[in-house]
């Protein structure tokens, strides 16, 4: 344990609220010299907001930030800089067209006399920074010529090149790396460490938490769940904590889940066999059923989403054949699906959901009226009902129905496009992720809904990063991990098996 | 009372049409005060006649070419092409009338001249022909920016650069001279009004009618806002790009139709040269946003049409040499990209709840 006099920065009491999200909840955050700290918790959780606050993109709402021993309140990116905080982003934002010397040095460019670029200095300096990282190439090429890797080093090194960095943040920097780049990447981290560098590293590959990293932070709905030393963390535990387990009263929705599995039908509405698709997902197979509730359980990148996506017709399966009712499927494509009665409430619901200047109204009719085709409009005033009945059966706050959905909350936004696929009268309805970003009643209100319709009949595929939200709600449950189908669980299902699976053999 | 009146006030100036109709007011009562009888309207044999039915007459093909335009802009792109496209329909139209030019022998060439009624191929072919092909080009153009994903500005500059080749080639490089009256009289009859006025209002009313009775409106806009979440919505957003950039084609075919029969010549070099550059300026001053597309507006579009041709005639009838009228055009430009800046936005919102403050101050 890292003594708190060796502490560079101290987070505590640190608030943010974004409109409809409470994104950091009194959550603190301490980094020690020379020690690799990874901050771990699913989509939502808070990492970026905790990062974002430490680099001074955003402000914190509440709480005080210690850097070295003073109270200070970090007010720009650039005066993180100046403080000697440096940061690595997940894409690599570097200018690929030109050299590597110029993008590392682009802004501090030795110049002659001040005037014009002393090109010698500039290729030299970087040469000797990426030396220092033990990365050994010729810097007057252009970097887009080189491997993601050798682009995250040098995005590394322009980090490292600002004099005095005392903290470095790296934001899933292995993501696109492979497993070689990775370790020297880790090499890198570790020789820095040993200097006395103050690494943040946030990934969701929980192998490389354990193999780099001294603390491990977990952040749970913007909720500090606990910083704990890696080495006395076993992994079943860390997947326990960041999936949580609230002990809230739900014994009203069990039972009500029980009830309803006696509704489920036996017979087949969708059937996969072996469906997948080279390099996104290996071939799964999958049936549901008229009423039930099919969970998806796994973490972020395990394949959850693109087990949707197929199944929507985002992305066409390239082996398998999926049989609806009987027929097999052969238009893979949204406006096919829904066609077919197939309906996906997607994961990203500001890039993939809203059409935000549209109004609520024009939102909630869109995927009928796609359906519907070109020719047969939906009139306005039944576009009104329709928008006005959903409103109220979703709870939905908005002034009128002709407001711009950008206008709403994340939270109501979610339930217009919910609303969008009620309208749509699927028989088969997908929800990737739909409780993401959005407040706790919300949440259970949207929980409730997938229960009561899978007893009208309809069948649902729930997907979510919650394992008790999955557990609660899913009749069924099928664990991804590494972009392929684990197994399935139906029944009584034992919470403990199943984050077994998910965190697979090695625990 | 008062909040209703700064809510009035934030719906008027939130309105699309409010920029393009306050401009086109002050443009027209400068003209009131600054020249004489700028307003004057005389029937003369059944015809009316002054400078608002010139504005009118000059400002169609523009309008005509704006609601197409308006679509494609819609969805987030731009056709350059619509110029070009016109050049092809007036070559289509003039070699079918006098296929002469191109090698063909007829028995008796003086006909053209003598006979004001001649025509090689009936007159309906004559006009649904052009139309077909420009609707052709548009598709083009559409399968360009839709399938081939080509950035839109590249896709139709293709066109843009080849279509006034095209047009040269089907009239031979020769400028067809038209001697048949009844073709002329869409670009140069009247009832009462001039005749191609009652096109570009037609065009409008079809423009608006494919839209908004259909749900075409609601997916154009709804691409070009996101045409993510419109794909995951199940719009088919290929295929409304196509439909957008064919319509814009059509659009252009009938502008080229107008102009070829007004000035009775095909003129593949002249016709619709810069008109593309009017057409998006017309759309802009609409207020359909360039680039981003989204929410539209044909009757702003339409407006905007006004705006521009009620400022060149405005300063053509002040004295302003007409070859200088590209400069009044940047003016315009300028003017536009003020108005529509989101600080004088904020501004003008503003006046509403600052009135009201001060109500609330008394």
């Amino acid at each position: 344990m890292p003594e708190s006099t060796n502490d560079i920065v101290v987070m505590t009491g640190i608030d943010k609220t974004f409109p409809g999200v409470h994104a950091l909840d009194n959550v603190a955050f301490s980094l020690a010299r020379g020690e690799v700290h990874a901050i771990v918790g699913e989509n939502g959780a808070g990492k970026s907001t905790l990062i974002r606050i430490l680099t001074g993109v955003d402000r914190a709402d509440r709480g005080t930030i210690e850097f070295d021993g003073r109270a200070i309140s970090i007010r720009s990116p650039l005066h993180a800089q100046e403080l000697g905080i440096s940061t690595v982003y997940q894409e690599v934002n570097l200018c690929p067209n030109l050299t590597v010397a110029e993008n590392l040095l682009i802004g501090r460019q030795p110049t002659r006399m001040g005037f014009g670029i002393n090109w010698g200095a500039l290729n030299r300096r970087a040469r000797e920074c990426l030396r220092e990282l033990d990365v050994d190439i010729d810097v007057t090429r252009p970097l887009g010529s080189y491997s993601v890797a050798v682009q995250q080093m040098a995005a590394i090194a322009r980090a490292l090149i600002v004099s005095n960095v005392r903290v470095l943040i790296l934001d899933e920097p292995t993501s696109s790396l492979t497993g070689h780049e990775t370790s020297q990447l880790f090499k890198v981290m570790r020789k820095l460490k040993g200097e006395g560098m103050a690494i943040v590293f946030i990934t969701h590959f929980l192998d490389q938490v354990y193999e780099v990293s001294d603390r491990v932070t977990v952040l749970r709905n913007g909720s500090l769940v606990g910083t704990y030393a890696t080495k006395s963390l076993s992994r079943l535990e860390l997947i326990r904590l960041m999936l949580g387990r609230t002990i809230a009263d739900l014994d009203d929705m069990t039972a009500h889940k029980i009830e309803s599995s006696h509704h489920i039908s036996v017979e087949t509405l969708l059937e996969a066999n072996d469906v997948g698709l080279s390099n996104v997902i290996d071939p799964f197979s999958l049936s549901l059923h008229a009423g039930e509730v099919v969970g998806l359980a796994g973490l972020l990148g395990s394949g959850r989403t693109e087990v949707a996506n197929l199944l929507f017709g985002i992305d066409k399966p390239d082996s398998g054949e999926m049989v609806m009712n009987g027929k097999p499927v052969t238009d893979f494509s949204p406006a096919g699906s829904i066609g077919r009665g197939v309906a996906l409430c997607p994961e990203d619901r500001k890039a993939q959901g809203i059409v935000a200047d549209l109004t609520v109204r024009e939102n909630i009719i869109l995927a009928l009226q796609a359906g519907q085709g070109w020719f047969r409009r939906i009139g306005t005033k039944r576009q009104l009902e329709i928008a006005d009945k959903y409103i109220k059966l979703l709870n939905i706050s908005t002034p009128t129905a002709d407001q711009q959905i950008r206008n709403l909350s994340g939270g109501n936004q979610q339930k217009v496009i919910l609303a969008r696929w009620l309208a749509a009268n699927p028989r088969l309805l997908i929800l990737d992720e739909p409780t993401r970003g959005i407040d706790v009643g919300t949440k259970a209100d949207i929980q409730k809904l997938v229960i009561s319709l899978a007893e009208q009949g309809t069948s649902c595929v729930f997907i979510s990063s919650e394992l008790d939200e999955v557990l609660r709600t899913s009749h069924r449950i099928v664990v991804m991990r590494d972009r392929a189908k684990v197994t399935e669980f139906s029944g009584q299902v034992d919470e403990k098996e199943i984050m077994q699976a998910i965190a697979g053999s090695e625990s | 009372m008062r909040g209703s009146y700064a809510n009035a006030w934030s719906r008027l100036t939130d309105s699309m049409l409010f920029l393009p109709t306050v401009a086109l007011l002050l443009i027209l009562v400068a003209d009131f005060f600054l020249i004489p009888g700028f307003f004057k309207v005389e029937l003369k044999e059944g015809h009316l006649y002054g400078n608002l039915i010139d504005i009118l007459v000059h400002g169609s093909p523009t309008m005509i070419l704006a609601m197409g335009m308006t679509l494609v802009i819609a969805t987030g792109g731009v056709d350059l092409s619509v110029g070009a496209v016109m050049a092809i329909s007036a070559s289509v139209a003039c070699v079918m009338i006098n296929p002469t030019v191109v090698g063909m022998n007829l028995t008796d060439p003086r006909l053209f001249i003598n006979n004001p009624q001649y025509t090689w191929a009936p007159l309906w072919l004559v006009i649904v022909v052009p139309l077909v092909i420009a609707t052709l080009c548009g598709l083009w153009n559409g399968m360009l920016v839709s399938y081939g994903r080509i950035q839109p500005m590249v896709a139709t500059l293709v066109l843009m650069i080849a279509g006034r080749g095209i047009a040269q080639l089907i009239t031979n490089a020769i400028q067809i001279i038209i001697f048949n009256d009844t073709y002329a009289f869409i670009g140069n009859g009247y009832v009462l009004l001039p005749f191609s006025l009652y096109v570009a209002c037609a065009l409008f009313i079809v423009a608006w009618l494919l839209t908004w009775r259909t749900s075409i409106g609601l997916f154009v806009e709804s691409v070009g806002i996101n045409f993510r979440s419109s794909f995951y919505s199940g719009i088919n957003e290929k295929r409304i790009k196509l439909f957008a950039y064919a319509f814009c084609g059509f659009c252009a075919g009938i502008a080229g139709l107008i102009v070829t029969s007004n000035i009775r010549t095909s003129d593949a070099n002249q016709i619709g040269m810069y008109t593309e550059l009017d057409a998006i300026l017309a759309v802009v001053i609409g207020g359909t946003l360039l680039g981003t597309g989204g929410r539209f507006s044909l009757m702003g579009s339409a407006i905007g049409a006004l705006v521009l041709q009620t400022t060149i005639t405005s300063m053509l009838s002040f004295g302003v040499a007409a070859s200088a009228i590209t400069a009044v055009k940047a003016l315009v430009v300028i003017v536009v990209i003020l108005l529509y800046a989101e600080q004088v936005k904020t501004f003008v919102r503003g006046l509403g709840s600052l009135s009201l403050r001060r109500e609330n101050a008394r």
